[in-house]
């Protein structure tokens, strides 16, 4: 899929809770072909100490609108600066790159997402449910303040829900569900994105059910194309750029 | 029309623009963004004698107008860059110049030979300044007397152009610009990046998995931009220059200073089409400015 580097208009920003907000940016042509677990590189404009573009995974993709959903948390200068966008606003990205989530042959599938790694399960769960795929989500946030739009989620399928604090759904964090605990085997699939310990945690077990699992990698990069090898993740096969062969992988290939 | 042909060696470059190794992969990466054909060279990765994994992860820090890395020379050697890379580059329009990297004398040195042998390889880059190898690397490119051996032992094993890419982390450039170009440089190009750290206050440990790495981006430019032009008032042989070139104007500055061509590095991870604008836009000051020959820059620095 041929890369591109364009211009999008911002036409909503909707602050989500203290740390995270969806910018919803449209193309002036037709868009390309997106897939689930792709992101985009996003310039930040007008800092000396935002030097590099910050890789962001697609949230929500809308074809007739020409329009791509980002979900963001602050979490340094460049997403802090990115979350003071307006409608009107000019954001330059290069996309789309990397790999996507595999789903042939998936029928029963649980996506297991905690915290601002549930954005790539929204157009995932969206996409396998256009494919007839029974799809279920584990999701796990901070507090009820920090769910980020359940009902989209549900639009797709199942939705289970944990808090830290236990203020919306089971108490906990994902890894305390009862899903986790006895469930796994039931599904020929799991999808995993969200903090690297809660990743690894599930790829051992999904391993231990001796079900497929693919996790989403978020290493910091700085091209996000495949040039400066600075965003490599150990594997089976060596050292491996998430830009490029990621940010998906099977969690068997992983080195943690 | 603006004449943008420079010479570097025995060997012409159609214009004074080029990618830096290590930024620019082999420069099929770049294909869906630019016509790389257009680049005067493509300096491409680093490449030493077996396969290298590279340091581990965190190999990356964003640091104010600049990055820090340290790669340390991940590739998979020279065999595998000479059956599985070189058929798919060899047929670019623009220089294909390998950046030849090693921990021993006898490394770069085979490395070497076995480039010699290619028809479509003009010139090699010989880096004595990685900061990112624990052995070799920078040990040459920051103590005079190795770098002198090592240039003279890949000039025996080379016979095309040689360019050897020099360390800032040095007290004096010109002695070492000197003592390469004695040894038989036919060039000689800078800088490699500036080592530094960057540390995470918060978690009391340093960014990079390897404490130290490599600065590079605009924050360098002053410090590249002295060098260049110490250099220049010390050696006879070309200078390719590089440090932080981010548009035109910087290239242009990096020419004025005494650099025959430039090196586009970091900036090609922000805009991956910057060297076509940095190629466009030194046309155009040219013109504007009444030059109808690049040449006639080099080292116009008025002082």
């Amino acid at each position: 899929m041929r890369k591109r580097v364009e211009d999008f208009t911002i036409i909503n920003n909707r602050q989500v809770n203290s740390e995270y907000y969806i910018l919803d940016i449209q193309s002036d042509d037709d868009l390309p072909e997106l897939l689930p677990g792709q992101f985009a590189e996003l310039r930040v404009d007008g800092s000396n100490t935002v030097f590099l573009r910050r890789p962001i995974s697609f949230y929500d993709v809308d074809y007739n609108n020409r329009t791509i959903s980002l979900l963001i948390q602050e979490v340094g200068k460049g997403t802090r600066q990115l979350a003071g966008a307006v409608p009107g606003d000019i954001l330059n990205m290069i996309y789309p790159l990397g790999n996507s989530f595999s789903s042939e042959g998936v029928t029963r599938a649980l996506l297991i997402g905690g915290g601002v790694g549930v954005a790539p399960l929204l157009f995932l769960g969206k996409t396998l449910k256009s494919n007839k795929v029974d799809v279920n989500f584990l999701l796990g946030f901070r507090n009820r303040d920090f769910l980020v739009d359940v009902d989209k989620f549900e639009a797709c399928g199942n939705v289970f829900i944990t808090t830290d604090d236990g203020t919306f759904g089971e108490k906990g964090t994902v890894l305390d569900h009862m899903l986790i605990k006895t469930g796994l085997k039931e599904y020929d699939k799991i999808y995993t994105c969200g903090p690297q310990v809660m990743m690894k945690a599930v790829a051992l077990l999904a391993e231990k059910e001796n079900t497929d699992c693919e996790a989403s990698l978020e290493n910091t990069m700085a091209c996000g194309f495949g040039a400066c090898l600075c965003c490599i993740q150990k594997t089976i096969h060596g050292n491996l750029r998430v830009c490029v062969e990621g940010p998906v992988f099977n969690t068997k290939e992983i080195i943690w | 029309m603006v004449d943008l042909a420079v010479q570097i060696g025995n060997l012409k470059f159609k214009n004074p623009v080029s990618t830096a190794s290590g930024c620019f992969g082999y420069g099929y990466e770049y294909e869906d963004f630019m016509d790389v054909n257009r680049l005067g060279a493509i300096f491409v990765k680093g490449t030493t004698g077996s396969n290298r994994e590279g340091n581990p992860y965190p190999r990356m820090a964003e640091t104010p107008s600049g990055m820090l890395n340290s790669v340390g020379l991940q590739n998979k050697g020279v065999d595998y860059f000479i059956s599985d890379i070189y058929p798919k580059i060899k047929d670019y329009d623009s220089h294909i110049i390998v950046n030849v990297s090693g921990s021993t004398i006898e490394e770069y040195v085979e490395v070497a030979e076995k480039l010699n042998e290619l028809e479509k390889i003009p010139a090699i880059e010989l880096n004595i300044s990685c900061p990112n190898v624990k052995e070799g690397g920078m040990v040459f490119g920051t103590h005079c007397p190795s770098a002198i051996e090592v240039t003279r032992s890949v000039r025996k094993a080379f016979a095309k152009t040689m360019i050897v890419k020099l360390s800032p982390n040095v007290t004096s450039i010109h002695e070492f610009a000197k003592a390469v170009e004695g040894a038989g440089a036919d060039a000689i190009s800078l800088i490699n990046t500036l080592l530094g750290i960057a540390i995470n206050a918060k978690t009391r440990k340093p960014v990079l998995s390897t404490v130290t790495g490599g600065l590079s981006g605009p924050a360098v430019k002053p410090v590249a931009l002295r060098m260049v032009w110490q250099a220049y008032h010390s050696v006879k042989i070309p200078i390719v220059g590089m440090g932080g070139i981010m548009n035109a104007t910087d290239a242009i500055e990096f020419i004025l200073a005494g650099a025959t061509a430039v090196q586009i590095g970091t900036a090609n991870f922000i805009d991956p089409a910057v060297s076509m604008k940095v190629l466009d836009g030194i046309e155009s000051y040219c013109l504007e400015n009444g030059f109808s020959d690049v040449n006639d820059l080099i080292g116009a620095l008025e002082t």
